[in-house]
């Protein structure tokens, strides 16, 4: 399991999660310890070097996001950390604020010292009820003990984080509408500009990063970008958390360096297909994701050579599908979830998914045509080009990505044929 | 400022910064097509009709909402931006019942323009219009959620301009809809059914409760003598039903069509609006010397009456206990019409045409029968009159003009302008200051008091005494006025308050897709129609004089009271 490299993870499971003592006997809080002694220009330099890019779908370079911040003059400025963690098959979040909540709290509280922020926010999903529980608990051992709350270790500065959570809509993961929810408001994306950084939470200049991207920062604070950039690729530095769920024998997360290969993830680490089934394809990012085939496994986990093959890495996770499976059953799927997850609020989105749907089910029950092919395809490119925000802008990615690689299946099931024998057409229909 | 260049479809073209896309095409004629996209709304961008690409851009742009930038390249006719556009307007047309031959809004739907422009022949995706129940549960609102398309614009208008939040959006993806709390009836909700939201919902999802066949049967009853009489703000309205420009003065057409329908007598409700000044202008007076309530609050305005019953219900001893214009005339056509004409009130069918809806409420209260008859009988709004005229096949634009008929017809300048906003305390300061000075006012026109702003503040010298007034200009600015008289902050007199924006001329049962622009060119033809008569002070109408002298006595006199004024406060809705 040497492919394996836990920078932020090797913790998990070790520690009391709410232990100060323990956190700190694991070398937790010297992030933090160092960071107040630094000049907030020096720490933002220190993750731009780092190269390290947002975690939480769309790969932002952290290091920009956070001079841009820097450089906006009025105040006061908020700290939100996403872990509104709805994307299937998507489970990091839920390891690292479960386990090693306290490494979350210091990558906000180093936020929060570099932009003279005295609130951070951190939205925990509804799902997570648990969860909620013990980061509170470790927020206010964090307090007790002085890494939180009112004059940190002796300084000046004060910070404090306030839980906040949704009822469970999987768009409050967009970063604006999870603003709009902190607020109270319905859950739905804002329009941009003004962008986040300049009008953010309550109006107010906001820094919104993931609960992954914030618990890399001690780390990079600690040991400098150097330490961080020896791992990973040229243009993707440092570790990943991949989910691996699905048809796959060792599903679960897993921090690896970038550069690692599909296929090393599904076969290695994951132990490969079970019950003796042969691999399908693989989704990656998720359902907002797009699929892969057998061809594409030797692809690297990388920005750089996921966006060549046209993928993208998304949120880390990894459904694995063996060929028991039919691609317009798996579609459907995918699909009925965007129905029940669209805010509404856009047209492509509300409407597009529901025909998608229906265009779906013809393929299924042996009613398709080839007219439906290309409303399908126009349909696809309409929702992906002219959504409101990221939700609906990626929920035709996976029937495009499967349209690519398994063409001849959408046109086996226009013949009505299924090979996993899935899809019941119903007899002399068309 | 700074220039910003770009291109708009290989040309070239330098706007100011922060203009938008829509905005910089429109300057070199490029027509990018729009549907939620309102001009005195904020930009919402949720139908995304208006994608348009920019290069380097990896997903398409709204026009509407995207600022540009230096060195921009905007492609509005791309492939790609050419079928996203037709693909979303197709996508909203499969979730829209088309039934537009039998639509309120069939010829006047932007929708449906937008279906023509596109040239849209057949659509790839299945219907999955969900018929819901229409909401007729008022007597002057219908809501048919069915057709809505969710652009969003009525919940910005009532929450924005009115304040009220009687609906909102609800639910999410395909059951994501413009809803009132709980999903209750609008009668069951706060809303002041003022009809703004008429206004500008782009397709028939909103419009007036239609009473076209009630006074259809009325006039073809040859033993009941129908009257109407139509408010200040129609006469600049009505000619834009029939493609005269906005604000277009029909006055003598409107009158001519109205008697064409067979109306045996076509009065103006500017003649009791000179009688409303009389009263209120009087009840003004007795509460400044006699220590009354004060600030007295105007009452003419009933989508603002309502909003006053539900809000400030403690506040409500500050209104005028004048009624309407609207009802004082159904009072007096039951009462000295009646008496003069010699036709027994119970014949007399009463129709007012009102660029509200509101009114249909307000005719329709339980009190408003004083003289032992309902003081009006039926209301159309402008909209209605309009199909009236279209469904009779009266040639509106080549009538020749008619007069009102008398008595109930002779009005004055100062009757005229209670369509503006402003145009009430305008009339009343004119007749106030005579009356108190005994002296003929120099200047008319009080220049302070009229125009589209939210609140306007005047002081005027009355023989010595300085009244300072106040006018509140659609209802969350009412709201302001009606905190600061809360917390004592407020030493207005007098004031006036027009619930819908720029008052009556941009009613909520004016023509679909009233815009400021339009109320702009109504406010300056209702000056200019002022400006033109011959009489412009109300107390110097010589048949309100006389209605006076032979009937009500004098002003606030026992009769007065029993026919014109009324008491508000119960929530009757």
């Amino acid at each position: 399991m040497s492919k394996i490299v836990e920078l932020i993870t090797a913790d998990c499971g070790k520690i009391v999660p709410d232990s100060i003592d323990e956190y700190v006997k694991a070398l937790g809080f010297e992030g933090l310890k160092k960071a107040i002694t630094m000049n907030p220009i020096d720490i933002i330099s220190e993750i731009k070097n780092s190269k390290i890019r947002g975690r939480g779908g769309a790969a932002y370079p952290c290091g920009s996001k956070w001079e841009h911040l820097y450089h906006i003059e009025h105040g006061p400025k908020y700290i939100v950390c996403n872990g509104d963690e709805g994307e299937p098959g998507t489970f990091k979040d839920k390891l690292l604020l479960g386990k090693n909540p306290l490494k979350v709290i210091e990558g906000m509280a180093i936020a929060g010292y570099v932009f003279g922020s005295n609130d951070g926010y951190i939205y925990i999903r509804g799902e997570y009820g648990n969860i909620q529980k013990i980061f509170q608990k470790a927020i206010d051992n964090a307090v007790t003990n002085g890494y939180l709350g009112e004059n940190i270790l002796g300084t000046t500065y004060s910070f404090n984080i306030h839980i906040t959570t949704g009822a469970g809509a999987y768009v409050c993961g967009e970063n604006s509408a999870l603003l709009n929810s902190i607020e109270g408001k319905p859950g739905r994306p804002r329009i941009k500009p003004p962008h986040l950084a300049e009008v953010g939470l309550f109006g107010k200049p906001t820094l919104v990063n993931n609960v992954e991207t914030f618990s890399y920062i001690p780390y990079i604070v600690k040991n400098g970008a150097e330490s961080f950039t020896q791992y990973g690729t040229e243009d993707s530095k440092g570790t990943k958390l991949v989910c691996l769920s699905g048809n796959v024998v060792n599903r679960g997360v897993y921090e690896v360096s970038f550069g690692i290969t599909l296929k090393e993830l599904i076969f290695d680490i994951g132990g490969g297909i079970p019950k003796g089934k042969n691999f399908k394809m693989g989704q990656i990012g998720g359902p907002s994701g797009l699929c892969f085939s057998e061809e594409q496994l030797d692809t690297k986990l990388c920005y750089s050579d996921l966006r060549s093959k046209g993928l993208g890495i998304g949120s880390g996770a990894i459904i694995v599908i063996d060929d028991s499976n039919c691609i317009i059953d798996y579609l459907k799927c995918i699909t009925e979830f965007f129905i029940h997850e669209s805010c509404g609020k856009c047209t492509p989105c509300r409407e597009g998914n529901r025909q998608l749907l229906i265009l779906l089910n013809r393929f299924g029950n042996g009613a398709a045509s080839k007219e439906d092919l290309e409303t399908m395809k126009q349909l696809s490119s309409t929702m992906t080009f002219g959504s409101f925000c990221g939700l609906g802008q990626t929920a035709a990615k996976a029937f495009l990505s499967c349209y690519k690689n398994f063409k001849n299946e959408f046109e086996n099931h226009i013949g009505k044929k299924c090979s996993a024998a899935i899809c019941k057409f119903k007899e002399g229909e068309i | 400022m700074k220039i910003i260049n770009l291109t708009i479809n290989n040309q070239k073209i330098s706007v100011p910064e922060n203009t938008t896309i829509l905005e910089a095409a429109k300057k070199i004629g490029v027509v990018v097509p729009t549907l939620c996209f309102h001009p005195d709304q904020s930009i919402k961008a949720n139908c995304r009709v208006c994608l348009v690409e920019v290069k380097g851009s990896k997903t398409l742009s709204t026009a509407c909402s995207t600022p540009v930038f230096e060195g921009m390249e905007v492609h509005t006719n791309s492939e790609l931006a050419r079928n996203a556009r037709k693909t979303v307007l197709e996508l909203i047309l499969a979730n829209h019942p088309q039934d537009c031959l039998i639509c309120i809004r069939n010829n006047n739907c932007e929708l449906q323009s937008l279906a023509n422009t596109f040239g849209i022949r057949n659509n790839s995706f299945s219907s999955v219009v969900e018929r819901k129940a229409i909401d007729l549960k008022n007597p002057s609102l219908v809501r048919d959620m069915s057709k809505c398309i969710k652009c969003g614009r009525c919940v910005e208008v009532c929450s924005e301009i009115q304040g009220i939040n009687a609906i909102t959006s609800g639910s999410r993806s395909k059951e994501f809809e413009i809803t009132t709390a709980f999903n209750k009836p609008i009668n069951e909700t706060k809303c002041v059914l003022c009809g703004q939201c008429s206004l500008v919902c782009p397709v028939g999802a909103i419009y007036e409760k239609e009473d076209i066949t009630r006074v259809q049967a009325a006039l073809d009853n040859p033993d009941i003598h129908v009257v109407v009489q139509t408010a200040p703000a129609v006469r600049v309205s009505i000619g834009e039903e029939f493609g005269l420009a906005p604000g277009a003065v029909s006055t003598g057409k409107l009158v001519a069509a109205l008697h064409r329908l067979g109306f045996n007598k076509v009065f103006d409700t500017d003649f009791s609006a000179d009688l409303t000044i009389m009263e209120e202008g009087n009840e003004l007076l007795e509460r400044l010397q006699q220590g009354g309530t004060l600030p007295m609050i105007t009452s003419c305005s009933p989508g603002w009456i309502n909003y006053i019953e539900q809000f400030y219900p403690e506040l409500i001893p500050h209104l005028s206990t004048c009624k309407s214009p609207q009802q004082m005339f159904g009072a007096l056509a039951k009462t000295y019409y009646a008496e003069k004409t010699g036709i027994s009130p119970d014949k007399i069918f009463v129709v007012s045409i009102m660029p509200c809806i509101a009114k249909k409420f307000e005719s329709a209260r339980p009190e408003m029968n004083s003289s032992g008859f309902r003081d009006v009988d039926a209301v159309l709004t402008t909209r209605e009159l309009g199909r009236m005229i279209t469904n009779a096949f009266i040639d509106f634009n080549v009538l020749i003009d008619e007069e009102f008929d008398a008595p109930l017809g002779i009005s004055t300048g100062a009757g005229v302008i209670f369509g503006a906003s402003g145009g009430v305390m305008e009339a009343a300061l004119r007749t106030v200051y005579e009356i108190v000075t005994k002296e003929e006012l120099d200047k008319l026109d009080f220049e302070e008091v009229r125009g589209f702003k939210g609140i306007k503040e005047a002081e005027v010298n009355i023989g010595g005494t300085i009244l300072k007034v106040a006018i509140a200009n659609s209802l969350k600015n009412a709201r302001i006025i009606l905190e600061k008289i809360k917390t004592g902050e407020c030493d207005y007199k007098f004031i006036e308050v027009m619930c819908c924006p720029g008052g009556c001329i941009g009613g909520g049962g004016q023509p679909f897709g009233t815009k400021n622009i339009t109320r702009e060119a109504r406010i300056k033809s209702i000056y200019e129609i002022d400006k033109s008569m011959p009489l412009r002070k109300s107390h110097k109408n010589p048949t309100i004089l006389k209605l006076y002298d032979e009937f009500l006595g004098k002003p606030l006199s026992h009769k007065s009271h029993q026919l014109l004024h009324t008491h508000y406060g119960k929530e009757s809705k």
